[in-house]
């Protein structure tokens, strides 16, 4: 690991990501230390779901450098020059860090407990004792013990979110992203998930979650930064960008959501 | 936890309350029943609608069958001076258990057994290399397909057949350079190796399809899921993809199955005595074609009808976890369309989890 000097657990430099002829990037600089949760907020279409995507490789970046504790990722260098990294390489990175999505894909044909070992085992090679074991502890700490043989489809859709999120903690990884988790919820089971997010916070879990709830962002986060139209507008603690934003984007966007 | 409120505030209204503030049914409250009447709470007991037309059908179809059942039991017809069973169902029974007719169908689930195992591994290999960013694995699928695809499995059959014409000496060793073994082409591609070999072939392009449509059914949010906690590529597709794929992948397999059953008979032509050969070479000699050929359907028919109820089995093995419920049976629903039964709770012969419970709960 070549940490040295910076203490990010994310760095990004200048990130540029196009799809086609369209750019959704346009160099994106941001950083997070080690325990801190960023949320990224914004207008749909201003990158936040796409940044957060490139973090974990599921995008190729096109221009800048993204490093997660210290690494580039999805290449390595030696010198001024990149090699791209095998299947291989790219999935024991993705294995240390925990993503969450929107639409939870919890893997349907298999039973929760299932869901939640599958990588632990497939990954890691641990064996079915000890994955299991760790499978009860993480979904008690969700508190979905007594739901541990049903099937993803028997869930709702909060309850499935809580999985997800014990899925991807099964992993141990050491930053979690979370890409809008609760915009697909139901408005009276959003709290359960959020609380849980909550929980994971105050344990010191390095998180960056693209969020549309203000209130979360207010209350846990420790970086409020806001995205439009692919660059980085406004970035900074919560009560400061929320309460008293600086340029007119961000104005405007506030003052449709809160 | 929750946000909602614990107790809803009192309106003070009886009835249910619409946009504009008014209580249903209170503008007419003189007339008819007052709003705040409760309905009887027991089960509705309705006249059905009736369905004069299933009746009409039903009748005509007992015509039919009573007609059909004459014909094949009970018709008799005069043949060389003697009166016989039209269908000679003698002679259908006599053939029925003999030996070249079970031989015959062995080969032929032997063929059919071999040709779908070749078929399945074949298609799916061909569906991953399709599927794969790497184009010449991509394109060379894709050329494979449109070739087997794209001729009659007949003239594949005859060509296997015939390869020994083109290549009367295999050989195997360095390409252009020199060879290590050299076998003798007509000993190794006997009839049924021709038979099989051309069937697989042939079967693996259509499951290429079928597979790939399988594979593409399922949400590209599986693989990203799969592949945010570190499983590689492989095992995406071997744990996550494919056994999701599964489920849209049997009905049409089953379909290939029994129509490989069938097309297997093809094999006849390069003399592979297999069921349908195997009974024409009986009627060849003692000119009992049309009960030979019965015995030959028959046969097919109960093959075909043990592959149906195997595919129900395997269906529901890979349904887990699915939220559609399954098609009800014939008899249940004949029953409830005409006899006007009300449908069966879900039996409790191990069945997985009815519809209900595998809804996603906010549906319920």
């Amino acid at each position: 690991m070549t940490s040295g000097p910076d203490a990010w657990m994310v760095r990004a430099e200048g990130v540029h990501k196009s799809f086609g002829r369209l750019e959704v990037l346009k160099g994106i600089d941001l950083a997070v230390r080690p325990g801190a949760v960023l949320c990224l907020i914004g207008p749909s279409g201003s990158g936040k779901s796409t940044f957060l995507r490139c973090i974990n490789h599921l995008e190729k970046i096109d221009r800048g450098r993204l490093w997660v504790d210290g690494e580039l990722v999805g290449y390595r260098q030696v010198g001024d020059k990149l090699y791209e990294l095998n299947d291989r390489q790219v999935c024991a990175t993705r294995a240390q860090i925990g993503m969450v999505f929107q639409r939870f894909n919890l893997f349907p044909h298999l039973k929760v407990v299932d869901n939640v070992t599958i990588g632990p085992r497939q990954v890691k090679g641990e064996d079915q004792v000890s994955a299991t074991e760790r499978a009860h502890r993480l979904l008690a700490r969700v508190g979905l013990e007594d739901k541990i043989s049903a099937y993803p489809n028997q869930l709702s859709g909060g309850q499935q979110q809580r999985v997800a999120i014990a899925r991807a903690l099964a992993m141990e990884p050491k930053l979690m992203l979370f890409d809008e988790p609760t915009s697909a919820l139901d408005p009276e089971l959003v709290g359960d998930v959020l609380d849980v997010m909550r929980g994971l916070a105050d344990d010191g879990m390095t998180m960056i979650v693209v969020t549309h709830e203000m209130g979360f962002a207010r209350e846990v986060a420790d970086t409020v930064v806001f995205m439009d139209a692919g660059v980085v507008v406004e970035a900074g603690e919560p009560a400061r960008v929320l309460n008293h934003p600086q340029h007119e984007r961000t104005k405007a966007f506030l003052s449709k959501v809160l | 936890m929750s946000t909602v409120p614990e107790n809803e505030p009192d309106l003070g209204l009886a009835g249910p309350v619409f946009g504009d503030g008014s209580v249903a049914g209170s503008t007419d409250g003189s007339t008819g029943p007052t709003p705040t009447a409760t309905p009887p709470d027991e089960p509705i007991r309705a006249v059905p609608v009736r369905h004069p037309g299933r009746w009409v059908s039903a009748a005509l179809l007992l015509v039919l069958v009573a007609m059909l059942g004459h014909t094949l039991i009970f018709s008799r017809v005069n043949r060389g001076g003697h009166l016989e069973s039209r269908f000679q169902w003698n002679v259908v029974g006599q053939y029925f258990f003999s030996q070249p007719v079970l031989r015959g169908l062995l080969v032929t689930l032997e063929l059919t057994a071999i040709a779908m195992a070749a078929g399945i591994t074949l298609g799916i290999v061909l569906a991953v290399m399709r599927l794969s960013p790497n184009p010449l694995l991509s394109g060379a699928s894709w050329v494979y397909i449109w070739f087997f695809r794209g001729t009659p499995v007949l003239v594949q059959l005859l060509f296997w057949f015939n390869l020994s014409y083109l290549y009367p000496q295999l050989t195997l060793g360095v390409p252009f350079g020199p060879a290590f073994v050299h076998l003798d082409a007509n000993s190794i591609i006997t009839p049924f190796f021709a038979a099989a070999l051309g069937l697989s072939l042939n079967e693996g392009a259509y499951m290429a399809e079928i597979v790939r449509a399988g594979i593409i059914s399922v949400d590209e949010g599986q693989t990203e899921a799969a592949q945010s906690i570190g499983l590689s590529r492989l095992k995406t597709l071997r744990l996550v993809v494919l056994p999701q794929a599964m489920r849209l992948i049997i009905p049409p397999t089953g379909n290939e199955v029994i129509s490989m059953l069938k097309t297997s008979s093809l094999a006849s032509v390069v003399v592979v005595t297999e069921l349908l050969y195997s009974v024409q070479l009986i009627y060849a000699r003692t000119y009992q074609t049309i009960p030979l050929l019965i015995v030959a359907s028959l046969w097919y028919l109960a093959v075909t009808s043990v592959l149906m109820v195997g595919q129900f089995f395997i269906e529901r093995r890979y349904s887990k976890g699915a939220a559609r419920p399954r098609t009800p049976r014939l008899v249940e629903r004949l029953g409830q369309s005409l006899l006007h039964l009300r449908p069966q709770h879900p039996p409790d012969d191990g069945d997985p989890p009815d519809a209900i419970a595998t809804m996603p709960r906010e549906w319920r």
